[in-house]
């Protein structure tokens, strides 16, 4: 069985190597949480690509039902060509869509399934989902079939921490909590998505970013992919490390802060800090 | 194997169950644990945790359980079966992370295991320092996540290979213990307490036509009509918010206000006044309290019918006259006692809560808080995650 060990393009720390590991082995689903921007969603293309399989994504929104990932019946189709006399009527499966999940079952090559947002979905959509996740298999009632996963698929799936997700459904799983990286670790995602930056504009640019996600009474704080925007557009205004580093009160607002603050009462709280702070000095 | 830890883990509230044991136990027959200890935590908690909250928990019985491990002192650790592993394991590790030098200053400091003492204390004080400390913009980054932070100086471990993070217990550095739910609540975890507070936001049922479903349902008849209902998904809870600003409330207010600014968005119906130390007749819908934006409680007992839930935050600290005694108030003349008004109140709102900022322990040596509990039937929940889960079950039910 293929380890996982990160990517090129994707460091992952060793507590989640052990717990993606443990869930391919295990062939258990893996849940997935942290803050938003951790790269939970990134997370089960990498491990896709890593172990050399086919990724399919099902996202999740809060009028998803577990029903729509196994399969449909297009009841609504079959009266139309029932009144045009069309003759696939006859066949009711031609009526039946498959789902995420079915597709997922089906592949010869045991695909990754990603479960985007479970928590976006009703409170019963888990519970709902606990035996086709366990067995890998479900009933289609309409043909009276069986499907069965003829590999189990690995099964990621995220979640915002919206709702609480029910016992049942936790016990079946691994669980990982991506917390936001500590600087060394941030240093080697920088290395990997901008090779070579230079150390100097690096250093500043961290210090400043982590100073700010310090802040206290922030709405938003900053994640890793603002944090990789906003070194890019650092790279591209070639703003220097100097200017990261000047702590006078005019410059208490970062440089190009737009893509790391996305709150208007964040810049407006920083905007009075700036203004006590050229008071106070 | 590990039962010990397993029903330890049970016993510090951490939900294991013994399906998610058996599946460690499967797990490390599959060989995953690889018989490094590291590996093994991680494993363990990939497979026995299932909430970041309690994680914290879960380090904390690890240490406790392994320490034995680590010291290679199995005593230490009762029920647990131990692995003979630890000398190699740390000599290794050793061997892997420590220069020649530092390894003769570990044996002038009195070998491995006081090492690990000695860092373990040191971390403690960073701990110590990091709280007490500023975290204004400005002053040198006292971030925890900082290199150095773990970085005291003759203790360096596996800092060039960039694996300091694994290198040495990441169970006694309790990186989680913010996420644990019966902390306070701080800037850190406030959304997740105000997603609890959706949760009650979602229900609050009423039906309505289901279309897409009718027309399914219709078809699958052979034409006949059959109308479908669902629940309406939008909000329908009612909120009436009334807020302390008295001068005790001056720590809690940020942190109050702010939890229920962010709720605004999420509730259609909800009100929010504030009063000073207890409501008596007149409330304000500013915290500045100028008489433009005066409220008489009378009206608001009026205007607002009981299918409003009734919040109160507040500390429920003041001076015993002020709530029993009429003319007692701080602001104005009153007529009817504090405790009168808080009365009427809770009666025309019986879905009604008092969230309480200050930790549970210190309420009962307040004679306030202590009678204001009563009054509301113990219904006081602390300003912590649990405090408000319990609260939103509680006016949910």
């Amino acid at each position: 069985m293929a380890r996982f060990e990160g990517t090129k393009s994707f460091v992952a720390t060793d507590d989640l190597k052990v717990a993606v590991n443990a869930a391919v082995a295990l062939q258990r689903p893996l849940l997935i949480k942290g803050e938003p921007g951790t790269g939970k969603t990134v997370l089960a293309q990498e491990v896709a690509n890593a172990l050399g399989k086919p990724l399919i994504s099902w996202h999740i929104k809060s009028t998803t039902k577990a029903q729509q990932g196994l399969y449909e019946y297009d009841a609504v189709s079959r009266l139309r060509d029932s009144q045009l006399g069309d003759a696939r009527v006859h066949d009711i499966g031609n009526y039946i869509i498959h789902g995420k999940l079915w597709d997922a079952f089906e592949a010869e090559d045991a695909p990754v399934l990603l479960i985007d947002e479970i928590d976006k979905a009703d409170i019963e959509f888990p519970n709902d989902l606990l035996l086709e996740l366990d067995r890998m298999e479900f009933f289609v009632y309409e043909t009276r079939q069986t499907i069965k996963a003829k590999q189990r698929p690995v099964i990621i799936i995220t979640s915002n921490n919206e709702k609480e997700l029910p016992d049942a459904f936790l016990r079946r799983c691994f669980f990982h909590y991506i917390k936001f990286p500590d600087r060394e670790t941030m240093e080697r995602i920088v290395e990997v998505h901008y090779p070579g930056m230079k150390s100097l504009l690096l250093r500043e640019a961290l210090t400043a970013f982590y100073e700010l996600r310090e802040l206290p009474g922030l709405k938003k704080r900053p994640s890793t992919s603002e944090f990789l925007d906003w070194l890019k557009l650092l790279m591209a205004e070639d703003i220097g490390p100097e200017v990261l580093k000047e702590k006078s009160a005019a410059k208490l607002i970062p440089p190009l802060h737009g893509a790391l603050l996305k709150n208007e009462q964040d810049v407006h709280l920083f905007e009075r800090l700036a203004f006590l702070h050229r008071r106070g000095g | 194997m590990f039962i010990g830890f397993f029903l330890a883990l049970r016993a510090a509230g951490v939900k294991a169950s013994l399906r998610e044991f058996l599946t460690l136990q499967e797990a490390m027959q599959a060989g995953l644990g690889d018989y490094d200890l590291d590996t093994f935590y991680f494993l363990s908690r990939a497979t026995l945790v299932k909430d970041e909250k309690f994680i914290d928990k879960f380090d904390k019985v690890f240490a406790e359980c392994f320490k034995g491990v680590l010291a290679s002192k199995p005593e230490a650790a009762p029920g647990v079966e131990i692995q003979p592993l630890p000398e190699e394991w740390l000599k290794m590790l050793a061997e892997k992370n420590l220069t020649d030098e530092e390894k003769a200053e570990i044996e002038a400091m009195g070998g491995f295991e006081k090492l690990m003492e000695t860092l373990r204390n040191r971390l403690e004080e960073q701990k110590g320092r990091h709280e007490g400390g500023s975290k204004w913009i400005g002053t040198a980054g006292t971030s925890p996540f900082g290199a150095h932070g773990y970085n005291p100086e003759r203790v360096r471990i596996g800092q060039d290979k960039g694996r300091q993070r694994s290198a040495v217990k990441v169970w006694d550095r309790r990186e989680f213990r913010n996420l644990a739910a019966d902390v306070e609540i701080g800037t850190r975890n406030m959304k997740l307490a105000l997603r609890r507070l959706r949760r009650f936001a979602r229900e609050g049922a009423a039906e309505e036509l289901d279309l897409p479903g009718t027309i399914g349902s219709t078809a699958r008849n052979a034409g006949f009509l059959d109308l479908k209902m669902v629940p309406e998904r939008h909000n329908a809870v009612k909120l009436l918010l009334l807020l302390d600003i008295g001068g005790s409330m001056d720590d809690h207010i940020a942190l109050s206000e702010q939890l229920f600014s962010a709720a605004k968005g999420e509730f259609k119906h909800l009100v929010h006044l504030y009063f000073h130390n207890c409501p008596y007749e007149t409330l304000w819908k500013d915290a500045r309290f100028r008489s433009a934006d005066a409220m008489a409680t009378e009206d608001v007992l009026h205007t607002y019918d009981r299918s409003w839930k009734l919040i109160f935050i507040g500390d429920a600290a003041m001076s015993p006259y002020e709530l029993l005694q009429p003319g007692g108030g701080i602001s104005s003349w009153n007529t009817q006692s504090g405790q009168d008004w808080l009365r009427r109140m809770i009666l025309a709102f019986p879905k009604s809560v008092w969230i309480n900022p200050v930790a549970e322990k210190h309420w009962n040596y307040t004679q306030t808080t202590k009678i204001i509990r009563e009054m509301m039937e113990n219904r006081m929940y602390g300003l912590t995650l649990e405090g408000l889960d319990a609260a939103m079950h509680r006016l949910m039910h």
